[in-house]
């Protein structure tokens, strides 16, 4: 879709303006439906969009994304624009730099439209705990988009935006994009900068794409990526195209020497049967196309949600301690001292799930809890680790569910947040270990709900997920 | 399970203000998740060393001590005016706070 774009403004079918007004046009009808947007920026969108058409106009060379209208998500700062993590704490909170993944896609002239809703602080899998209202699914307005990047999920399925940055802690841009019918991809953790991000679970969260096709993920990514020194776990990448894991590994892809390993522990009781058999469909593809498919074994998986939400929560009450109403956002009034400022600041425009999962890490992270919590919970995270070591040893990808449903209706999951929190089963193993991952568009239900495939690679694999994902929408799109 | 006084004092440490209400749906739902990752206490970490939080191995980074231009000091000052600009509470430059007692 991006170098359809780019080849018709280069070509001067459209122009940059056109482009944007359209997808403004959109964006701002369907926003009272879908409530995807908090803030849209028409004005800067325009201008930016100037810029790129007089660039156009002296034949001067453009970038693939330049002129192309996309979203981010509000927990990524924006220079000059208000940007709120989806919180009432920031609503009125204009950011005063770039996010470092921001001034890339800057520097490529893209145009920004504006900031996606999202859960707030990015907490949640249904974007039903937005301090700005739910965002609905286009598909199904009774359902949820999924989260907590549901805003830009909808935004790519809605053809809102061209393409959308989001960020994934615990499957938040992959599981969206199941329930939207659109890709995510989870880089490794370090392949993109985390500056600018505002933090949940640092040593979990990673920004990234959400497009209509892994073409588009894979220009996003390239673009993206890369050390940054504002963000000390950025990383570059080892060996140019090279991922670890299997030995011998070569590109291009040749399907008929690829071994594409099945853990069993994501196919198990509670998986919905028409996700297990779309699923199963596109391992079958891959079979066809001549890959090795064998089944495999990550036994610490049945852990993996256990520890997840003990240090996710835990880095995420240290990281938003810094919401006291002191030096950004809103401060309660009717206060006598600092220590009722902080308190009643924090009680009034904290969300519900916010102060839960704050309440929580500080719990598991007190004396007397941490080392039967915290210290447990990273020790089991490393042989959650180990196990993914142990197979990427004999197979280049591992194919599984992204969800064991597809989009819930709004309302189902909210009474229960244990209920909620298990939606991530197939998703939060891959934040724990730092692995990317990507999840596609793998059909529908007989009720015409996507359903989404997650690809994983080994650490710094992207391209493995690009080439094999693309072989595989090949087939699927002929299903 | 969790008691009220310790869902109490937790709310004090998170500096978060409760109300009866909020405290009690939290006690049910705090011990409901704390119950769930019981299950932990089945693994055996004997083998396990655990010196890192999990992520890609990391050598420590100096910066360098280096002498700031003039531009640099410039965008820094701007930067500083749009980040005090953000602060509710705001006199002659100082982010203004409450006593504290």
């Amino acid at each position: 879709m991006i170098k359809e774009l780019h080849q018709k403004l280069i070509n001067k079918e459209i122009s940059a303006v056109e482009l944007t007004r359209d997808y403004l046009a959109r964006a701002e009808a369907k926003n009272s439906e879908l409530n995807a947007f908090i803030t849209i920026v028409s004005d800067s969108a325009l201008r930016q969009a100037v810029a790129v058409d007089r660039k156009i106009k002296n034949n001067e060379e453009i970038s693939l994304i330049a002129g192309l209208p996309c979203s981010i998500k509000d927990v990524i700062m924006t220079e000059g624009i208000r940007t709120t993590a989806a919180s009432k704490i920031l609503e009125n909170y204009i950011a005063s730099y770039d996010a470092t993944s921001v001034g890339k896609i800057k520097n490529a002239k893209a145009v920004i439209l504006g900031k996606n809703n999202c859960d707030e602080f990015a907490m949640g899998g249904s974007n039903e705990n937005s301090g700005f209202g739910p965002v609905k699914n286009p598909l199904d307005l009774e359902r949820v988009p999924g989260g907590s990047s549901g805003g830009s999920a909808v935004s790519v399925a809605a053809d809102l935006a061209v393409y959308a940055l989001g960020t994934d802690t615990g499957g938040s841009v992959r599981q969206p994009a199941a329930f939207c019918g659109v890709v995510g991809l989870k880089p490794t953790y370090g392949a993109v900068s985390r500056h600018g991000l505002i933090a949940m679970a640092s040593s979990l969260d990673q920004i990234g794409p959400l497009t209509k096709n892994i073409e588009d993920a894979k220009i996003i990514f390239d673009i993206i990526k890369g050390k940054d020194k504002f963000d000390s776990t950025s990383q570059e990448f080892p060996i140019s195209n090279q991922p670890t894991g299997r030995t011998g590994f070569q590109f291009p892809i040749n399907f008929k020497k690829l071994k594409i390993g099945i853990p069993k522990e994501y196919f198990v009781k509670g998986i919905d049967t028409e996700v297990e058999s779309a699923v199963r469909e596109v391992i079958k593809k891959a079979e066809a196309l001549g890959a090795e498919i064998v089944e495999v074994s990550l036994p610490y998986t049945e852990y993996a949600l256990a520890v997840y939400y003990i240090i996710q929560p835990a880095e995420a009450s240290a990281n938003l301690a810094r919401f006291d109403g002191i030096r950004y956002g809103k401060r309660a009034e009717a206060t006598e001292n600092l220590i009722e400022v902080y308190k009643k600041t924090r009680a009034e425009f904290l969300g519900e799930e916010v102060k839960r999962r704050i309440m929580l890490g500080t719990y598991t992270l007190s004396a007397g809890y941490f080392d039967a919590y915290y210290k447990k919970a990273n020790a089991v995270r490393k042989l959650i680790k180990q196990d993914f070591t142990n197979v990427f040893e004999s197979v280049d990808l591992l194919i599984t569910p992204t969800t064991p449903t597809s989009a819930f209706k709004l309302g189902e999951k909210t009474s229960d947040p244990l209920t909620m929190y298990l939606e991530d089963i197939f998703t939060v193993p891959i934040n724990l270990a730092g692995l990317p991952a990507m999840s596609m568009p793998a059909g529908q239900t007989k009720s015409g709900l996507p359903i989404g495939v997650q690809l994983i690679a080994p650490w710094f694999g992207e391209d493995v997920l690009f080439e094999v994902g693309e072989e595989l929408e090949r087939v699927i799109r002929n299903m | 399970m969790l008691i009220k006084e310790e869902v109490q004092h937790i709310a004090d440490l998170a500096r978060i203000e409760l109300t009866n209400q909020e405290t009690e749906k939290y006690q049910e739902q705090l011990g409901h998740i704390l119950d769930y990752m019981e299950k932990l206490k089945e693994v055996d970490i004997a083998s396990v060393t655990v010196s890192d939080s999990g992520t890609n191995d990391l050598e420590n980074i100096w910066r360098e001590d280096a002498i700031k231009t003039q531009d640099a000091i410039n965008n820094s000052q701007e930067n500083e005016t749009n980040l005090i600009d953000m602060a509710p509470s705001v006199e002659n430059r100082q982010v203004k706070v409450k006593s504290v007692f």
